[in-house]
């Protein structure tokens, strides 16, 4: 193990984590708006809302992320006059795009899951007390229902949203330059894939690692309620006197 | 004192006799499980009104009823003179219009068996929620209000505190408080004692009879024969989906005449 080369190399990746993390962020975020709607069409009790809704989440859960990946940046490419036509062509064409989009469509399926069961477990004697305030259709789910949905759904949310960073290293292979396609440009370069692989694994460590403490911040934040009241605490700090 | 109390407020009320609650013929059933047979009931203005019965008897599927928690299958229900509309659908009845029930609801306070406190806002932000989103009213005003409250219900000092960290009769007080932050024209408990540990409950009828002295409308569903005896104005025991008897506390429980109301009184000493 060459250390100093190990700097260097690290150095070079770094210039990849603005585009990993601005894949991983545009896909949660445009993926958690489609989840949100798919989330709503499976709870619906609408069959027509409710059958396609379980039918994306089937497909996109049930293919590899990399086979979409491909299917959209090479796949769509073989339909280029009808897309010229419909004017999508400039948005397909880009490797950029059509990895955000792969990312988007497929974090959308599965937080799609997770948000179903975050809305699924908010208790029903909570609803019926807003109902029996007054409240209905978009007050109620914007002040009790969603709120308590967040705070079920954000553990395992937080789980989806660092499988998006490490998944983002499958953009390499139709060429975005982030910290994976960095990573294998200076192998081929260097042929030392063991130094470049070990500092690209130190680099989505370093990302999730402060991506988790975010995550745990917010959860600590919406959580007063779990926690012990702020007046018994003086008792345990009387203990260690 | 109480028993002059609740005579008192009955003189009140059937003096200006203003109907509050008017409920006619209310008839639900849950599959083939037929819970109100037709049940008819009023409550004027100022009237305390103990609702008995069995578990099973459909007391508490009447008064949840009364805000449209359940949808009745036929009969009529008015709050302070305005008939809820009630439409056919594939599924039952509906409400013809959601704003109607919305608008009810907000002056038909409910407080609930098991506290249904929201769990991610504190007490206060319990308390002013409604009256703030609902009844849109300026948010200091709804908190200086909801101070008082709970300062009336003796809970003013864990206003900044959230509902798990409370016992049951300090929950059930702050959704007492929660009901009356919203103006009500009319009470509903739901078994609002059933849920606490046996030396929770004198707290909570404490404040629930300080409501009845200052002549809110209230009806009650309880298993607390105390307090029907003593602090409310009239009786009525459900049987099986009817009302089995009705009348004046001392009445009902001094000669009952259904045989079954008798049974439940000495079974429930």
């Amino acid at each position: 193990m060459d250390f100093a080369f190990m700097r260097d190399a690290f150095l070079t990746l770094l210039s990849g984590v603005p585009l990993t993390l601005n894949l991983a962020f545009m896909a949660v975020g445009l993926g958690a708006v489609l989840a949100m709607l798919l989330a709503l069409m499976r709870m619906s009790g609408i069959k027509v809302l409710d059958w396609p809704a379980q039918g994306y989440v089937f497909v996109f859960r049930g293919t590899p992320l990399l086979v979409q990946i491909f299917l959209i940046y090479y796949g769509l490419g073989q339909f280029r006059p009808t897309l010229q036509e419909w004017g999508l062509w400039t948005f397909f064409r880009e490797p950029y795009w059509c990895a955000v989009l792969a990312l988007t469509l497929n974090t959308a399926a599965y937080a799609s899951e997770i948000i179903r069961g975050g809305l699924q477990s908010v208790p029903y004697n909570q609803v019926e007390a807003a109902r029996a305030c007054g409240m209905s259709g978009f007050l109620l789910f914007r002040r009790v229902v969603f709120p308590i949905a967040v705070r079920q759904a954000l553990p395992a949310y937080g789980s989806e949203i660092i499988l998006m960073v490490k998944a983002t290293s499958l953009a390499s292979i139709i060429t975005m330059m982030e910290v994976t396609g960095l990573a294998a440009k200076l192998i081929s370069q260097t042929f030392r894939a063991v130094e470049v692989f070990v500092v690209a694994g130190l680099i989505y460590l370093i990302l999730n690692f402060i991506i988790t403490r975010i995550i745990m911040a917010i959860e600590w934040w919406l959580s007063p309620h779990l926690r012990r009241p702020a007046a018994v605490e003086p008792r345990l700090e009387a203990a260690h006197v | 004192m109480s028993n002059g109390v609740a005579s008192l407020s009955s003189q009140l009320a059937s003096s200006d006799a203003a109907l509050a609650v008017s409920v006619q013929n209310l008839r639900k059933s849950f599959g083939s499980l037929e819970v109100l047979k037709g049940v008819s009931l009023s409550a004027n203005e100022g009237d305390v009104i103990s609702i008995l019965g069995a578990s099973g008897s459909g007391k508490s599927t009447m008064l949840r009823c009364i805000n449209m928690l359940e949808v009745p299958d036929s009969g009529e229900i008015s709050i302070g003179g305005e008939t809820i509309g009630l439409k056919k659908s594939r599924k039952g009845m509906e409400p013809v219009d959601q704003r109607q029930v919305d608008r009810i609801r907000s002056r038909v306070a409910m407080v609930f068996q098991s506290f249904n406190l929201w769990s991610h806002m504190t007490v206060l932000e319990n308390v002013i929620e409604a009256p703030v989103h609902v009844q849109k009213r300026p948010k200091a005003e709804c908190i200086a209000e909801a101070e008082e409250l709970l300062a009336k219900v003796g809970i003013v000092d864990k206003r900044n505190q959230y509902p798990s960290h409370l016992s049951g009769g300090q929950q059930q007080r702050a959704a007492i408080a929660r009901a009356l932050a919203m103006h009500p024209k009319v009470m509903l408990f739901d078994e609002p004692t059933s849920a606490l540990d046996p030396e929770l409950v004198g707290e909570v009828l404490r404040v629930m009879r300080s409501l009845a002295e200052e002549g809110r409308t209230m009806l009650v569903v309880t298993h607390e024969m105390g307090f029907a005896r003593d602090v409310s104005n009239r009786v009525v025991f459900l049987h099986k989906g009817v009302v089995e008897e009705e009348g004046a506390p001392t009445e009902v429980f001094g000669a009952p005449k259904s045989e079954r109301f008798k049974q439940f009184i000495s079974s429930h000493r």
